[in-house]
């Protein structure tokens, strides 16, 4: 079934779809973001910055890792264990 | 058994210079966004009204440059994110829901407003009717500032933590209010200072691009240059006695419930009644003074009772020093407020409580399990000073405060005065000047050292917006949830080494990114309109 000329979601499509066509400046600035997203997801947040506590707490056991945290940093503090 | 700090000291400093770095470049782009997005929005308006094409021109230039700062700022908070993953996990995950709902809303605004507005405000121009589109550009600006709105509720309830409980059992703060977090009288007036400063920033922007302009003779931009100084000027000085006014309102909050904050700001070793407030003062930029033992910090020129009223709007009112709140002190209206002494005492009695609750749970012993709580929860206000060693650590670094305190003060007052000349040389002159006038004489109204102190002035109004993240950010330490959670506590028990590496590699991502900014902002400046 062929959309409407005059529907809403044919002009809102256009309206994307022509802008991005007719970008000159916004090509440019688009590279860049993409550039800009890949370093930050694909290299950054998958080699420099894992979940912390993903990795060094069970799945479930988050709570129990970080009062053990909050517990044995305490200066001077004598814990029961 | 006896145990103590076991994380790498360096790391924390790491941490928290990384997550510095990445907030101030960050900042970078985001006052021009949100200042720029009223003066694009403004030129719109009148082209609305008027039908005249070359406020549709104005409009577009500045749409275009608003588009450019928009592309290399768009994501950069992000990184923030990660951090706290990462470096800031025992934070994270204590803070629970408060910070999560907040930065929740905020994503989801920010993309729904911004990339369906913004594509309306850049595509729609021929597709959409007039009174549409100006409605689009309005609302990319509105979009920015609800996400700004959301940053800062969650930044707000960092420095004043309220509408909330601490839940032993799952070792987060969950949210009992959702109106007190988002509306919280900290919150209002942060968002108001911070949002109105950056309109400083975009109107500053504006007069030197467009001195620029007047300078180098560019006749096709010339009628756009001289509006643009006009609306900006108007915009910049509304700003700027905003920005002082809810500035004065901050700082009142501050004292009230951060009064370290507002004693590192004002180097005020000891307080008392009748306090007036620092001009300027020697206080050394690179060492942290002897508070203990200096009267006041050397060369001290004041204004009588000012602080007082700033601080309690009462002539007379009692402001403490640093060593007041150290030492102890009664309040304006005669509550208590315990020295760091026993501070420290009921933090560990409170961290030491959750130690035992836990136990006593998992146990299955409920009595020991119910004490142990209610020793929890009476103590719970100070939870975060069981972590720390010295009462020194309490301090934040004073000449940082000062120094950052005095340059936003200093520089806001001189945008005011900026301001106010700018538009005093229109109305005496500028208004007088034919559109289409060509002799060098009445080419602007503006003398040329003026045309040239405004390009100067542009990076004094970064300098001036970061100074104020300074002194909110430097003037709670060592706090990253005041009185709840010392950095020392926060941080993830990771190597300095590897925060190291990050840190270098942000510097010099970032450092690229703000070069290719300029670059091309540059160069689309010089095109022209």
């Amino acid at each position: 079934m062929l959309m409407r000329t005059d529907s809403f979601l044919y002009r809102a499509f256009h309206l994307y779809y022509d802008g991005f066509r007719s970008m000159t400046l916004g090509r440019t600035l688009w590279l860049i973001i993409g550039i800009k997203l890949f370093i930050m997801f694909a290299i950054l947040k998958l080699f420099f910055f894992p979940n912390f506590l993903h990795q060094h707490a069970a799945k479930g056991g988050e709570a129990e890792f970080v009062a053990t945290e909050l517990t044995e940093r305490m200066t001077n503090g004598e814990t029961t264990e | 058994m006896l145990t103590f700090l076991t994380i790498d000291p360096a790391a924390v400093d790491w941490a928290r210079a990384q997550f510095a770095l990445t907030a101030a470049y960050h900042w970078l782009f985001v006052p021009l966004t949100l200042g720029l997005a009223i003066i694009m929005a403004i030129a719109e308006t009148i082209y609305y009204r008027t039908g005249d094409v070359f406020w549709r021109r104005t409009s577009q230039f500045w749409q275009r440059l608003f588009g450019i700062n928009f592309a290399m700022g768009v994501a950069t908070g992000i990184i923030l994110e990660f951090e706290f993953g990462t470096n800031w996990s025992n934070y994270s995950w204590f803070v629970g829901d408060i910070f999560g709902a907040p930065l929740a809303i905020e994503g989801i605004v920010a993309f729904f407003m911004e990339s369906t507005f913004v594509a309306v405000m850049y595509f729609g121009w021929e597709k959409v009717s007039k009174g549409f589109h100006l409605a689009s550009t309005w609302l990319t600006g509105l979009g920015a500032t609800i996400s700004a709105w959301w940053i800062l509720v969650a930044n707000s309830w960092m420095q004043y933590p309220v509408g909330c409980e601490f839940n032993p059992d799952t070792m987060r703060n969950e949210m009992v209010s959702f109106w007190e977090v988002a509306f919280s009288p900290y919150a209002v007036d942060k968002f108001l200072h911070t949002v109105i400063s950056t309109w400083i920033v975009g109107a500053v922007f504006v007069v030197a691009v467009s001195a620029w302009y007047l300078l180098k003779r560019r006749e096709s931009e010339r009628r756009m240059a001289l509006e643009s100084i006009k609306i900006a000027a108007i915009v910049g000085l509304v700003a700027s006695v905003g920005a002082a006014i809810t500035g004065d309102e901050s700082a009142y909050k501050v004292a009230e419930v951060q009064p370290m904050k507002l004693a590192a700001m004002e180097a005020l070793y000891n307080g008392g009644n009748d306090v007036s407030l620092t001009g300027v003062a020697w206080v050394n930029p690179f060492k942290q003074p002897n508070y203990k033992e200096e009267e006041e910090a050397p060369l001290r020129l004041a204004v009588p009772y000012g602080l007082s009223i700033l601080a309690t709007r009462s002539l007379h009112g009692y402001v403490p020093g640093v060593n007041d709140i150290l030492k102890g002190y009664t309040r304006e209206d005669g509550t208590v407020e315990p020295s760091a002494a026993e501070k420290m005492e009921r933090g560990r009695l409170a961290i030491q409580a959750m130690a035992d609750y836990r136990k006593a749970k998992a146990e299955g012993n409920e009595p020991v399990a119910e004490e142990s709580k209610a020793v929890l929860l009476e103590n719970f206000k100070y939870f975060g000073y069981g972590y720390i060693r010295d009462e020194a650590e309490l301090v934040p670094y004073i000449p940082i405060n000062f120094w950052a305190f005095r340059i936003m003060v200093g520089l806001g007052t001189l945008f005011i005065l900026y301001f106010i000349y700018i538009l005093f040389l229109w109305w005496k002159k500028g208004r007088k000047l034919a559109p289409a006038s060509s002799s060098d004489e009445e080419t602007s109204p503006y003398p040329r050292w003026l045309l040239i102190a405004a390009i100067i002035l542009l990076p004094c109004a970064y300098i001036c917006s970061e100074s104020g993240w300074l002194v909110a950010e430097f003037g709670r330490q060592p706090w990253t949830i005041q009185d709840m959670l010392p950095v020392g506590a926060s941080i993830s028990d990771i190597g300095s080494s590897a925060v190291a590496t990050t840190f270098w590699i942000f510097l010099f991502l970032f450092t690229t990114m703000l070069v290719v900014e300029i670059n091309i902002m540059l160069k689309q400046i010089k095109k022209g309109v």
